[in-house]
């Protein structure tokens, strides 16, 4: 990609040429996000292609994607940057058998230390530090199992893309990151995170959309199977299971079933592909006690 | 009419349905609008959903106010959609609050301290259903003094310790390092933090527990107000997350918000389908997992026993602790009969009255404690 798009028609392009097909509202949330140099926040069910987002923007626009995964009990040393202290114990060791330090006042001999050599960069710093071309994309993935103090710091990060590290200087990006935050909701992120950010629910998509995933992403399988397959995930999200299936789990489910060799859905090969595409024993006692053969034949009549 | 009058209108007719519009973000729609256009109206409506709104639910209701405000005729400024507002529990807290004051200043002094030490003693284990509106009041102070509590945990964060054993510090001994010339002779070492363990709330608010629920509704008020990390739910025919509407730290505001927020107050109870409901939309995702779950409920469920013995293992599957409440069990002779309650009684951790002070207080401890109480 050379400049900014110029549409959000042209963003998924963009996207669908990385074999991601974002619909309408994701596309114009991105191409907000990209013009208006906001982090986007995207909520939605597991496996509806979050981080998949970030994925197809980096390799569309060319820029290095940097990943945070979050988890709990996350800090700035894992999130921003942390001195190399196994160096520069060695540092220091060598400098005192050699009689170094001796000579070198302590002052000195601390500004050697905290130097950016022995600085580790951890992905915010990368962000926001990094070289010429394309912005970097940065994946902040499952906001939502940091904890509070977290969130404010990065807060104070994304408001002006600038890190101080008190022993070296303040490192300001040249040109923001493009930001993606994903987040599953098992709590809510703050207000004035949400603010920061535009906002996307990312929804299950519709059963044509879902049938042209496929095809990108499971390129083996036929187009008549990749129906059925989205006719038959449509048709299982609709049975209340515990985990209702994704994009994500669609697309395994027609490579497992491509690997297996099957040309269309029967209810022997539903049966044994199942663990590809429901993931809790009772969803699957579910989808039995309904009748294999009954759900695929309603599917199989849909797919058309 | 200019692009940015027709953002800002929008904003406010948003903001009027009762959709948190934030300043910057009606900043935002007007620079969104200028980057999509005006041409077309999809293009309007994506705009407008990605910089105003930040909660899927709202996404219904600013649906239905851009066809209003798009669709031709122009939204008067003040709201289109007014929540009719169910039975309030604020009416009869507000009489009480008032009667308490005005009885306070009249009494003199010293006197009506000790009389009210007494009567704190006699409130402990008197009912809730048997209480009169003052004697309600003067219980929800007490409640909001024993809600400040809960458990803790490790964290995954470690902090400096002044112990010389476990995981070495090694930013604090390079520092201190450098002081005596390049060897480490103070080391320093880090451990694990304690960290508050999340606490969620399920409150039955059906029929058969109203005058529980008005009560301890005030208990869970303090609790969330009290502490940062609790989440509470109302189950009824259909479950309700009333957190925000709790934050408030004026209670009358709060529970009347909460009361607003709850449609089916004292409607039948489906114990089972809302506890589904909790699990997949919430609690399995994470809000339960390693939390303390409360369920004050007395059991009556109109919905079949396999589903609320199903859900309840679930649950406790995925939950450090799981309590439960029930004001029936201080019944002298009281047995679990209830289908619902004994289908969940051998998923539960802790289960304990809820009927009384003195009650809260045991249920306060359990929420402290770390070890279980059991079901006796």
């Amino acid at each position: 990609m050379g400049s900014e798009p110029a549409s959000a028609a042209e963003v998924a392009d963009g996207l669908a040429s990385c074999d991601y097909l974002a619909d309408e509202g994701l596309a114009t949330a991105v191409f907000l996000a990209m013009t208006l140099n906001r982090p986007l926040l995207l909520e939605g069910e597991p496996g509806v292609g979050k981080t998949e987002t970030a994925n197809a923007l980096a390799s569309w626009t060319g820029g290095e994607l940097i990943r945070l995964q979050c988890y709990e009990g996350i800090d700035v040393a894992q999130a921003v940057y942390e001195w190399d202290y196994s160096r520069q114990l060695l540092h220091l060791r060598t400098a005192e058998a050699t009689g170094t330090a001796a000579r070198q006042n302590a002052e000195a001999l601390e500004d050697e230390l905290y130097s950016e050599r022995f600085l580790i960069r951890r992905p915010l710093l990368r962000a926001i530090d990094a070289a010429e071309g394309p912005p970097p994309v940065l994946l902040i993935d499952e906001v939502d199992r940091a904890d509070d103090e977290f969130e404010a710091f990065l807060l104070e990060i994304l408001s002006d893309y600038a890190v101080t590290v008190p022993e070296v200087g303040r490192f300001a990006a040249a040109t923001p990151p493009r930001v993606i935050i994903t987040s599953n909701r098992t709590r809510d992120v703050h207000d004035a995170l949400k603010r920061r950010c535009l906002y996307h629910w990312v929804e299950h998509p519709g059963f044509e959309r879902e049938v042209a995933i496929i095809g990108r992403r499971a390129p083996g399988v036929g187009e008549a199977l990749a129906r059925q397959v989205a006719a038959a995930a449509a048709a299982f999200r609709e049975l209340g299971l515990y985990k209702p299936p994704g994009v994500a789990e669609s697309i395994d489910w027609s490579l497992a079933l491509g690997r297996l060799g099957a040309a269309e859905l029967t209810p022997e090969i539903t049966q044994a592909s199942l663990g590809s595409v429901l993931k809790y024993r009772e969803d699957q006692q579910r989808v039995v006690d309904q009748g294999i053969g009954g759900l695929i034949n309603q599917a199989i009549a849909r797919a058309g | 009419m200019q692009a940015d009058e027709l953002a800002v209108g929008f904003a406010n007719a948003l903001r009027g349905a009762g959709i948190d519009v934030a300043v910057g973000s009606s900043v935002n729609y007007c620079q969104a609008l200028g980057a999509v256009g005006l041409g077309q109206r999809s293009s309007v409506y994506w705009a407008g959903r990605t910089t105003m709104v930040t909660d899927p639910e709202d996404i219904g209701l600013y649906d239905k106010i851009f066809d209003a405000y798009y669709g031709g005729q122009q939204l008067v400024a003040t709201p289109v959609v007014e929540v009719v507002q169910p039975i309030i529990l604020a009416t009869d807290d507000d009489g009480d609050d008032e009667a308490g004051d005005g009885g306070g200043d009249d009494d003199p002094g010293g006197p009506s301290f000790t009389l009210r030490w007494s009567r704190h003693e006699v409130l402990r284990d008197k009912d809730f259903a048997d209480c009169d509106d003052d004697e309600l009041d003067e219980a929800h102070r007490l409640m909001a003094a024993m809600a400040r509590v809960g458990g803790t945990r490790r964290s995954r964060r470690r902090r400096r310790t002044r112990r010389t054993v476990g995981h070495p510090e090694l930013r604090q001994t390079v520092r201190a390092a450098i002081r005596s010339g390049g060897e480490p002779v103070r080391r320093w070492y880090t451990e694990p933090g304690q960290r508050l363990r999340r606490v969620v709330l399920l409150l039955d608010v059906s029929g058969s527990m109203e005058s529980y629920a008005r009560a301890l509704i005030r208990f869970v008020h303090a609790a969330v107000v009290g502490r940062r990390r609790v989440e509470v739910f109302t189950i009824g025919t259909r479950l309700t997350r009333i957190t925000r509407e709790l934050s408030s730290r004026d209670p009358d505001r709060a529970l009347s918000e909460a009361a607003d927020a709850v449609s089916d107050w004292s409607g039948g109870t489906r114990l089972g389908d809302a506890l589904a409901e909790f699990n997949d939309r919430w609690g399995i995702r994470g809000m339960a997992r390693g939390a303390t779950v409360v369920v004050l409920s007395d059991g009556w469920d109109r919905g079949s026993p396999e589903v609320m013995a199903e859900q309840m293992a679930r649950l406790h599957r995925v939950t450090h602790r799981l309590v439960w409440v029930n004001p029936l069990k201080a019944t002298p002779g009281y047995q679990p009969l209830a289908q619902g309650m004994a289908a969940a009684l051998p998923h539960v951790d802790d289960f304990i009255e809820g009927h009384s002070l003195r009650s809260l207080e045991r249920l306060a401890a359990v929420l402290e404690s770390n070890q279980s109480m059991g079901r006796g």
